[in-house]
């Protein structure tokens, strides 16, 4: 450790990347035999569904498909063209590859999300911390019952309750879809108008849903900070409120919101199936849904891979920048325990 | 990630606390003990004595009485084929709860058994325990859950198998960790030294010890478990019409949501209820028996 100061840090990137790859690959094999062990083929549509198809062309199918090779050998197949970033051709009717549908869905959902996350943000971290500083005041009662009400409540009837409030009784929304009709026509500021419009409510959804968790989470961190002798210090000095709660409390208990951040990720992805399909959104869960009621099985695949891939994305992140904001890790990064 | 352990000046602290303090902390923990158990014991009932408590059976027909508002003789008003929502309402709840509850089932069988035997074995076993829950957290789960459903027939064992089988992840973390501690600790020792087998050390002494933080876990789990049904039958693909889920009966409301908004409404109540109900139980079970926030209350 004394001649080789990085030695030990070196350690820990290795191990780290060495559970990276463990885990991808463990993603690999379940996304592929949750579809591949599950009864039906995915000629089913096709076949059985067409009278004039018979077993003939099932097999010519197959073959193309390659369904026809043992499941080892169809495994190892996908596994070598994963590692091309070639996710295959979608199955459906228009046999575009995976990673184009996927990425031409992906801006709206990320767009949606990251806007969401700093809007939840934005609100929780001030909530957080009035009902930590004033606990069992009213004001903290009424965050909890928000945060019990907000967990309770399931996504889609929040977003049914939104578009008949906003969209069906006050007429000041649209309820689905991204655009208008005309959309085409109108100048870039009516574009933007239209489009901030249409995601109005499905944002909503979404931040209210991570609202509850990201407040009532700022909430017990910055308890646990305020108990902590450095704030009673703090004040010692004679520091005034404002800086003790703004820099001694609150830049401690972000720490571990960042880590809830990384967290979110999967959530966040699911949630977008039933947030896009109530809104009629075309984003990456809309597309999902689709592909699992078509049975499109190179699509289903690609995204499960895709999105444990931006979860794994997520963590790391989260202890990457975690290790950035805490000067403790940053001091420690070269200890065994970080 | 161990806790922080709290200091012996924080202990000295909250033991000079007043005692009105633990009062009401506790009478706080006991009173949401109490609205978390009224819930769920309400929503229970209804969801057993349906058959008595249902004005109609779910699935009749009433087609003079199409998408009529509530009244006497339909409670919560009608939908788009006259059936009765609020007869529908109380068979609707007996699948989110048995749902609810035999996916917590499986969940915590599956979760309890990986968790003792990496926590008490370690070595390679845990590593690969522990792998394989790492990989199975990088699921976004519902988009898992949504990729089984498709080719399995979306009926009500395979929906309850598959919330179960992509939910035990939590619960092997947290048996792991208790069980990590409690294997060191003497009455397992005196226990080996007895002789008992690995089995009966397990179940009957690191388990039962480890009972608490499971209980809890699953009483959340049950809240977790009817939201994903209730999304999985909203989006068409968990319990199948016409058989009644409070899923599928928002499915139903939402095409006719400008016209009959109460068919959107009473069903997502009663999701939102229920799941409240298990979470206040769960939380105040925790505030009640987690050993970190004990010493605040006796």
């Amino acid at each position: 450790m004394a001649r080789f100061p990085h030695s030990a840090l070196l350690w820990r990137i290795f191990g780290k990347a060495l559970w990276i790859v463990t885990v991808l690959f463990g993603i690999t094999i379940i996304s592929f035999l949750v579809i591949h062990l599950a009864p039906g083929s995915p000629t089913d549509m096709e076949v059985t569904l067409n009278p004039l198809a018979g077993e003939a062309a099932r097999a010519r199918l197959e073959a193309v498909y390659g369904l026809d090779k043992s499941l080892g050998e169809q495994y190892l197949d996908w596994l070598v063209r994963l590692l091309h970033f070639d996710f295959g051709n979608s199955m459906s009717a228009d046999a575009r590859p995976v990673m184009e549908k996927i990425l031409e869905r992906l801006p709206l959902t990320v767009s949606m999300n990251v806007i969401s996350l700093f809007l939840t943000l934005l609100f929780a971290i001030p909530a957080g911390i009035i009902s930590a500083c004033r606990q069992n005041s009213w004001l903290d009662h009424a965050l909890t019952i928000f945060v019990f009400l907000g967990f309770a409540m399931p996504s889609f009837w929040l977003a049914l309750l939104l578009m008949s409030f906003f969209g069906i009784d006050l007429k000041l929304l649209p309820i689905s879809g991204l655009t208008s009709m005309g959309y085409e026509h109108f100048t870039s500021w009516e574009k933007f108008l239209d489009l901030a419009r249409h995601l109005t409510l499905p944002i909503m959804v979404y931040t209210v849903g991570s609202l509850a968790g990201m407040s009532r989470y700022m909430r017990s961190c910055m308890l646990e900070v305020l108990r902590q002798d450095y704030m009673l210090t703090a004040r010692a000095k004679g520091l005034s409120n404002y800086q003790v709660i703004v820099h001694h409390g609150l830049r401690n208990a972000l720490l571990p919101v960042i880590t809830l951040l990384g967290l979110s990720v999967p959530g966040l992805i699911g949630g977008s199936v039933i947030i896009e399909s109530v809104f009629a959104l075309p984003g990456l869960g809309n597309l999902f849904y689709s592909a699992v009621m078509a049975r499109d099985y190179t699509m289903i695949m690609g995204n499960l891979v895709l999105g444990s891939v931006l979860t794994l994305l997520g963590n790391l992140l989260a202890d990457v920048g975690y290790g950035l904001a805490d000067p403790r890790i940053r001091q420690r990064a070269g200890g065994a325990n970080g | 990630m161990a806790e922080p352990q709290s200091s012996v000046l924080d202990t000295g602290r909250q033991n000079a606390c007043a005692a009105k303090d633990y009062l009401l902390y506790g009478l706080r923990a006991y009173g949401k003990l109490g609205l978390g158990l009224s819930i769920v014991l309400i929503m229970s009932l209804a969801a057993l004595l349906a058959p008595f408590l249902a004005q109609y059976p779910p699935n009749e027909l009433h087609l003079e009485h199409i998408l009529e508002a509530p009244s006497a003789d339909f409670l919560l008003g009608t939908d788009r084929l006259g059936r009765d929502v609020f007869s529908r309402l109380l068979y609707g709840g007996r699948v989110s709860l048995w749902v609810g509850f035999v996916a917590v089932g499986i969940s915590i069988s599956i979760g309890t058994c990986l968790g003792l035997v990496g926590g008490y074995f370690r070595g390679l076993v845990d590593e690969v325990i522990m792998r394989f829950v790492d990989v199975m957290l990088c699921f976004p789960s519902f988009f898992l859950i949504l990729a089984v459903i498709a080719f399995w027939e979306p009926d009500l064992t395979n929906i309850m198998l598959v919330i179960g089988l992509t939910s035990w992840m939590g619960v092997t973390r947290l048996v792991r960790a208790e069980t990590l501690s409690l294997r060191e600790r003497d009455f397992v020792a005196q226990a080996r030294l007895c002789g008992s087998s690995t089995r009966f050390i397990l179940f009957c002494h690191i388990l039962r010890n480890a009972m608490a933080p499971v209980l809890i876990s699953a009483t959340l789990g049950v809240a977790g478990a009817i939201l994903i049904e209730s999304s999985l039958s909203f989006l068409g693909l968990g319990v199948q019409p016409p058989e009644a889920s409070w899923g599928n009966m928002l499915m139903d409301g939402k095409n006719v949501i400008e016209t009959a908004p109460w068919l959107s409404l009473y069903p997502g109540l009663a999701i939102l209820i229920t799941v409240l109900g298990y979470n206040v139980l769960g939380e105040s079970l925790r505030d009640l028996f987690d050993p970190r926030l004990k010493h605040r209350l006796f």
